[in-house]
């Protein structure tokens, strides 16, 4: 059965191939349809208004987190802090814990293929604070290299961040078996799921780890929306990353207490219509089932991997199959991502070309940029044969394979 | 109700990627760097993170020689090869009025995609059917002016 219908931007364009739901993810109609409803019938500002309707919408806000919590398989709902996504997230840590916790001779420690939101804020921290900046290589096949992690994760090691899911590799990371090397050595694991969330059971209080990142907008709910699960003991652990209304508890001339958890690292007025759709847009996930969702989208990368190795001259990275997200990138021989994203655009295929936000890793594959196509509970076979065509029009467009420019790059 | 996204323009592609284009984009003139030159400089395209590297050799207030550097994709790559042999002999003020003799061809203008001046560019008329792409034209263009605006900065 085609979910296609169940996204009224996907309905209006019957000829889009919307192959870019790792950038983001398009919207189901209940997302769209709880937003109104909250708009239409709770909207208020919450926390602050003695009246029915502020309390309405106070009480959309905290069955929203309660839900997200249930979603991220974290009890503890006053560890689900609300941000503006992924990126302010993991901000949040690097400055409010990482400021305070971080000092002169510590380590950070990044893997190779960290979307630069989980490795500038780390990174720039380290140059702060006089603390070292390791990144963990990865193995020739792809995946981070454990042997290598263990050598430079040690006892001064105060955090080890990584992806839950590469956002360029697709491919899911040997979480526990990180987890095991921080916690050896007594460091936070802060964990980036933008990419992990919309695809593997977020989890969060059977993994042991400290944090859990992830975005609204790439589940499918609105953008401006995102989610920082955190133990107790580590948020308790670290001051405020913004002050203001609605966080504190007694403001004194000379010093202010703050808020208990989750208010404390929610200053000012909250995105209460956001997180209620981000509430309907996990709903309409749970509904589905996270298994069958992650299935269908490893399913068609699957066949979009195999097809497009047919084509002469085009490059796939990554992981074998079986351990990929639903991401797919790719080079082809003699002509740029860009100019290949272009020629596909015309038939109405949309993927992502570029650095996709991950310099580094790019500089390890040696290449520029690539191609990505990634799939979403929405796409079907239609678009996989619709990508693979666009591909073998641009080889024909630029005249075969082996142009210099490329071979260069290889 | 809102109208679904515009239908696929026909023929916008082989106006676009013009064999003149390609052939540049294959062999492009004048690809790598400069020994010594009097001026450089790097422009990005803020969308992909791409960049081209201009070096830059004067013969007073002239261009005697220029080179670009970047894996980027035809677009620019094309722009930039076509750019190096028509800057040569040229002035700072010649470029800034030839730059924007371009942006008019890639917004679409009839008169600029006449214009004898602008040579062989006149086959990235085709940009302007495909807007996202009008960065990737002028890349190399914002490099080679900033390189004559500035001083010799370090040759990357
Ligand atoms: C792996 C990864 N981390 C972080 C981000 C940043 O997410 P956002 O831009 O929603 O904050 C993204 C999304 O682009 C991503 O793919």
């Amino acid at each position: 059965m085609s979910r296609r219908t169940d996204f009224p931007l996907l309905v209006r364009n019957p000829g889009m191939h919307y192959l870019d739901s790792a950038a983001t993810a398009q919207k189901p109609r209940v997302v769209l349809d709880a937003l109104r409803t909250f708009y239409e019938t709770a909207y208020a500002n919450p926390h602050r208004g003695s009246y029915a309707l502020s309390m309405r919408a106070t009480d959309a806000y905290h069955a929203a987190r309660e839900r997200i919590a249930r979603f991220a398989g974290a009890v503890d709902s006053t560890g689900v802090i609300f941000t503006r996504g992924t990126t302010e997230a993991i901000n949040l840590l690097a400055t409010a814990w990482g400021r305070a916790a971080v000092g002169p001779g510590d380590e950070i420690v990044v893997t190779r293929l960290e979307h630069h939101s989980n490795f500038v804020p780390w990174q720039q921290l380290a140059l702060a604070q006089g603390a070292a900046f390791r990144i963990a290589e990865l193995t020739p096949d792809g995946d981070i290299d454990l042997d290598r992690l263990r050598r430079i994760v040690t006892p001064r090691t105060k955090v080890v961040a990584v992806a839950h899911v590469s956002n360029v590799l697709g491919a899911e990371i040997p979480l526990q078996e990180i987890t095991a090397i921080a916690r050896a050595v007594g460091a936070r694991i802060v964990v980036d799921g933008a990419q992990g969330a919309p695809h593997i059971p977020v989890a969060f209080d059977e993994r042991g780890i400290d944090a859990y990142a992830f975005s609204g907008h790439k589940l499918g709910g609105p953008m401006g929306i995102g989610v920082l699960v955190a133990r107790r003991e580590f948020l308790e652990s670290m001051p405020p990353y913004q002050m203001g209304g609605g966080q504190i508890e007694f403001v004194n001339d000379d010093r202010t207490t703050w808020a208990p958890l989750p208010n404390k690292f929610e200053a000012g007025t909250p995105n209460v219509g956001d997180a209620v759709g981000l509430a309907a847009a996990v709903e309409y996930l749970d509904g589905i089932g996270m298994a069958e969702v992650a299935r269908h989208a490893r399913d068609l990368s699957a066949i979009a991997v195999r097809e497009l190795r047919l084509v002469e001259g085009v490059r796939v990275f990554g992981p074998p199959i079986t351990a990929r997200c639903g991401v797919v990138s790719f080079t082809l021989d003699g002509v740029h991502p860009h100019d290949l994203a272009t020629i596909l655009d015309q038939d109405g295929v949309a993927i992502r070309a570029g650095h996709h936000c991950a310099q580094p890793l790019m500089r390890a594959l040696q290449v520029p940029a690539t191609a990505r196509a990634s799939f979403a509970i929405h796409n079907d076979a239609s678009d996989v044969t619709a990508l693979v065509a666009g591909v073998r029009k641009a080889q024909a467009i630029f005249g075969g394979v082996g142009t210099p420019a490329h071979a260069a790059a290889r | 109700m809102p109208r679904p996204a515009e239908p696929p323009e026909s023929g916008a592609l082989e106006a676009l990627y013009q064999e003149q284009i390609l052939a540049h984009y294959r062999r492009p003139h004048n690809k790598g760097s400069l020994d010594e030159p009097d001026a450089s400089a790097t422009a990005a395209n803020p969308l992909c993170g791409e960049a081209i590297a201009v070096t830059v050799r004067r013969d007073g207030e002239r261009i005697s020689e220029v080179a670009f550097a970047g894996q980027t994709c035809a677009i620019s790559q094309a722009s930039a090869s076509m750019m190096t042999d028509l800057a040569r002999g040229k002035t700072l003020p010649e470029i800034v009025a030839l730059t924007g003799r371009l942006a008019e061809l890639l917004r679409g203008d009839r008169a600029a995609a006449a214009d004898p001046a602008l040579g062989d560019l006149r086959a990235l008329g085709g940009v302007a059917r495909i807007p996202a792409r009008i960065p990737c034209a002028v890349l190399p263009w914002r490099a080679l002016t900033d390189a004559l605006l500035q001083e010799v900065t370090d040759v990357a």
